[in-house]
């Protein structure tokens, strides 16, 4: 398994030469100190529990965990698989990124459907936003996770996201019925994790909770990491639904009376299912474009998702229920 | 523009596209409800411009339908995240906030002031350089004030913003801020909190926040946000001696093996000596890798994968160091934080977890209790949640730490309740109790393996419990001659005939049958050492306890063996009589009867005797040692 384990992202990046002050404090810049503190978190988590498992959502929080988890193991391959939650309506660019990747690095992929919901034919066209992401993204998830048996699943959220996010412990518990209880969240002080779980109970943990989306754009830009080319911006079919635009990435999508896709230069800022996600008017081609067009935002990447609408409180009540 | 448009970059975004690198600074707000922690952290990032436009829109919206200021923006509200929190109006939990001005990152931990949630507090101040105290200037210094700053300076957070909030409310009366400022100086002085500001503060108005306040001139010092970017918090911990502690060992292949973990303190470099604590191994640096990639020195701070010149035993828990030797004890003194709702109790038995390191741990005696409106110390038993007190720790095995005054990460440590599993508890070391940091365990050339070889076995403990009169010893007996036949080494340790001998002076309340069970396993462990095969029939009625002999010895090397014979047909026989005595009210704490048995969760074996002959039930122990190569 030697000559292939090392990630060719990180052998092509050349980091700024430490200077003077970097050799004495060691982890000076403020991405060095990130990611020095989500190496830790991701080997702690391999250290602590039986079978842990990365949750991989295609999108630029999980490739900067991917890319971190690659170089908190290296030279060996990181000590657990990654878990797709495959809704079937993810944008076809994402899933051939996917494909790629796990190629590409030699790791384990699994990728997961919710059979059921498929069954009873539940799309975001048909059962609203609120039902659809019950069913194919929280249940499937917990469906996956009790197939395999995983006791800690990894995933990218950040605290800088959204509100309840905030509150949101690095190792944060689950019951056996994979539901998050805010109120009584376990103390987490310094850099100690309690890891410790009764029978069937498990823990979500998020290495990137310090992050913000800024600081992943920076990362990435730094480190040269493969994002799913959906973020840059080409000419793309859209159509504009209720205030915002939505790609046709294929014939599944109905179109209403009078609704004409039209190619026009977009990007996503975030990426999931391609009915919800809403595209951005840009020429911003290149990774530097796109972080200047972030510094000078005035709007949240949560605004294009469109699940967070259904209420003030949805993510936090989704979070409870075992949406990641 | 109903859909966003990527944005043109004008010059008043100035603050967010400065791309040089700006330190850190995390800081820690707390104070009492209603002291408007909340809205002083969102002014600080209203005033930042770093909220964006539609948290903006989200914020005026929410103002209305849900604010407490009347309609005007309520900044409370973009900080109190959790449903339950808008609707109660208060912060239960800790939040963290990010926002940066030209010179700083900061991150905000914003904890709660309600006495119950006194532990986020704790939680908060564990990672932060800086604290801001928020007092009401109509209220003044209070319990709470006094409270948090205690906890703060046992965190050891040496800086302290006091934001005397809501000056408008008393007539911007300069007299009463400076009598203020007075009464928390002598509170810090006596706490050794030794960097103090005081600011008086309108935080919904912003008044001395980001802009200097027009209605009280006669405050003339900096505001908040000009504080927080020039206040010098920066230690010491590169200058320190290297401790690194090992979170992992990595192991891909034959050739290469890479011991894994954050610098905690000091630096490193290629060709520098180091020692493995506790074992007191000695190797050289033969390579380092970064993130960045291989480098000839790393320092605090950092991840990094160490590679070694000598190949020697190590492994997660470890810490390599460098220079002045760190302290090595199983027994210490430390200040401790209770948080859990079930009360600390002495001679009961936690999971420690310290670094890298984990250990069971017994709370040995409770020094005293802190009263935290006098900080005088009292005498006491024990401590509730949100109770501070210091104590004396004894651990399973030699812990490497440093005095949390020195060195946080290599001094704080959590207290784990191993049934429940909730944090029970933080600390932070003072001393060691033992001049045990020069003397080194042995290094004994006849180890384990060597006596276990000589023997030709594998040397292992079968653990018996289960209810008294199950049938025990009498299995564990016939399993002793079985061996022997077998030309094996075994010895039986029974727990009736260890309390004429070893546990003479202990009788059976809780904390008594833990010690006797903890010196049974120390005694079995030790036979395991000399490669023998140690029996242990003891009820030991406690899940922890067993677990804690299990972790005794080396994986693998425990096998537990329930004697599952129901309680009726135990007492059907009770062979002792012990039973009728118990029943009669002679026998106080006896198990089964009003002191409780803990069912084993997953034992290796389980024998129920009113299912199989005791003969039956030793050839079946015989057979799963063979089957699992013990034999």
């Amino acid at each position: 398994m030697t000559g292939q384990t090392a990630p060719t992202t990180v052998a092509t990046v050349t980091r700024a030469a430490p200077d003077g002050a970097a050799l004495r404090h060691g982890a000076t810049s403020h991405l060095q100190r990130l990611e020095a503190e989500s190496i830790h978190i991701l080997r702690e988590t391999a250290a602590e529990f039986r079978k842990p498992v990365m949750l991989y959502s295609i999108g630029k929080d999980s490739s900067v965990l991917l890319h971190l988890a690659m170089k908190a193991f290296h030279p060996g391959r990181p000590p657990f698989p990654l878990l797709h939650v495959d809704t079937t309506w993810k944008f076809r660019e994402m899933v051939a990124f996917r494909d790629r990747r796990a190629r590409e690095l030699g790791l384990d992929l699994i990728v997961h459907t919710n059979r059921d919901g498929l069954g009873q034919g539940i799309t975001p066209f048909t059962h609203g936003s609120a039902r659809y992401t019950d069913v194919m993204k929280t249940q499937a998830l917990r469906q996956a996770l009790d197939l395999h048996g995983f006791d800690a699943a990894i995933g990218g959220a950040r605290r800088d996201e959204e509100k309840s996010r905030a509150k949101e412990r690095v190792f944060s518990h689950r019951s056996a019925a994979h539901r998050w209880d805010p109120k009584n969240q376990r103390p987490e002080l310094w850099s100690l994790y309690n890891t410790m779980l009764a029978p069937g109970e498990s823990m979500r943990v998020f290495p990137l909770s310090n992050w913000t989306e800024l600081d992943v754009w920076d990362y990435i830009l730094l480190e040269d990491i493969p994002i799913v080319p959906l973020y840059l911006a080409a000419k793309r079919p859209v159509v504009e639904r209720d205030g915002t635009l939505i790609m046709v990435d294929d014939d599944r999508m109905p179109l209403l009376s009078g609704e004409e896709p039209r190619w026009r230069s977009v990007r996503f800022r975030t990426l999931g299912c391609y009915p919800l996600s809403g595209a951005t008017i840009s020429t911003a081609a290149t990774l530097p474009e796109i972080v200047r067009e972030m510094m000078a935002s005035r709007t949240s990447e949560r605004q294009g998702r469109m699940i967070d609408r259904d209420s003030p409180a949805s993510m936090e009540r989704k979070k409870a229920e075992g949406y990641f | 523009m109903s859909y966003h448009e990527a944005p043109t970059i004008a010059a008043s975004d100035a603050p967010r596209l400065d791309r040089d690198d700006r330190p850190t600074l995390r800081f820690v707000t707390c104070g009492s409800v209603d002291d408007g922690k909340s809205t002083l952290v969102g002014r600080l990032l209203y005033d930042s411009k770093t909220l964006l436009d539609d948290q903006l829109d989200a914020l005026a919206s929410e103002s209305k339908t849900s604010g407490t200021t009347g309609g005007d923006l309520d900044f409370a509200l973009l900080v109190d995240g959790l449903q339950a929190e808008r609707e109660q109006g208060i912060t239960i939990d800790v939040a963290y906030r990010f926002f940066a001005t030209k010179l700083r990152r900061f991150i905000v931990a914003d904890t709660p002031g309600h006495t119950q949630y006194t532990r986020n507090m704790a939680t908060g101040a564990s990672n932060a350089d800086l604290a801001v105290v928020l007092v009401d200037a109509r209220k003044g210094v209070i319990t709470q004030t006094r409270r948090h700053s205690h906890i703060l300076s046992l965190l050891g957070v040496r800086h302290v913003v006091l934001a005397v909030n809501k000056m408008d409310l008393i007539g911007f009366d300069g007299d009463r801020f400076a009598a203020i400022t007075a009464e928390y100086l002598t509170l810090a002085g006596q706490l050794g909190i030794s960097q103090v500001q005081c600011i008086p503060v309108v935080a919904p108005d912003g008044d001395n926040i980001a802009l200097a306040s027009t209605r009280m001139p006669w405050y003339t010092g900096p505001t908040v946000t000009a504080y927080l970017e020039s206040v010098d918090v920066a230690g010491d911990i590169s200058e320190r001696p290297f401790r690194l502690p090992v979170q992992w060992v990595n192991r891909p292949h034959a050739e290469f093996r890479g011991f894994c973990g954050r610098i905690a303190s000091g630096a490193i470099a290629i060709g520098e000596a180091v020692t493995v604590r506790p074992s007191g191994r000695r190797a050289h640096i033969a390579r380092i890798l970064t993130p960045g990639g291989e480098r000839d020195r790393a320092a605090a701070g950092e991840s990094v994968t160490l590679t070694l010149t000598d190949e020697i035993d190590v492994s997660r828990g470890d810490v390599l160091t460098a220079g002045a030797a760190p302290l090595v004890s199983d027994q210490l003194a430390a200040h401790l934080v209770w948080f859990d709702e079930e009360a600390m109790a002495p001679g009961r038995r936690y999971v420690l977890k310290c670094g890298t390191a984990s250990s069971g741990a017994v709370i040995t005696s409770l020094k005293h209790r802190v009263a935290i409106d006098t900080m005088a110390q009292e005498s006491a038993t024990t401590l509730d949640a949100n109770q501070i007190g210091y104590i004396n720790l004894s651990l399973d095995r030699a812990l490497v730490f440093e005095a949390y005054r020195d060195d946080r990460q290599m001094g704080s440590f959590i207290l784990v309740d191993p049934i429940s599993h909730r944090t029970a508890a933080a600390g932070m070391i003072d001393l060691s109790l033992r001049r045990a940091t020069n003397v080194h365990w042995q290094q004994l050339a006849v180890d384990k393996s060597v006596r276990a070889r000589l023997k030709q076995q594998r040397p292992c403990v079968l653990w018996f419990t289960g209810l008294s009169g199950a049938g025990k010893s009498t299995i564990a007996d016939l399993v002793d001659r079985r061996l022997a036949e077998l030309g094996r080494h075994a010895t039986l340790l029974d727990g009736d005939n260890l309390r004429h001998g070893i546990s003479r002076d202990l009788g059976f309340s809780s904390a008594e049958r833990t010690e006797n069970v903890r010196r049974v396993a120390e005694v079995a462990a030790l036979f395991v050492d000399a490669g023998m095969i140690a029996l242990v029939a003891l009820i030991s009625p406690f899940r922890s306890e067993r677990e804690t002999a299990r972790h005794r010895v080396e994986a693998g090397e425990f096998v537990e063996i329930h004697v599952a014979t129901p309680l009726a047909e135990c007492e059907r026989r009770d062979a002792k009589g012990l039973y009728r005595k118990a029943r009669a009210g002679e026998l106080p704490d006896f198990t089964g009867i009003d002191h409780p048995y803990e069912l084993p969760q997953a034992p290796e074996i389980t024998i129920d005797t009113s299912e199989m002959t005791p003969e039956e039930g030793c050839e079946r122990i015989i057979r799963y040692l063979q089957e699992h190569h013990y034999l």
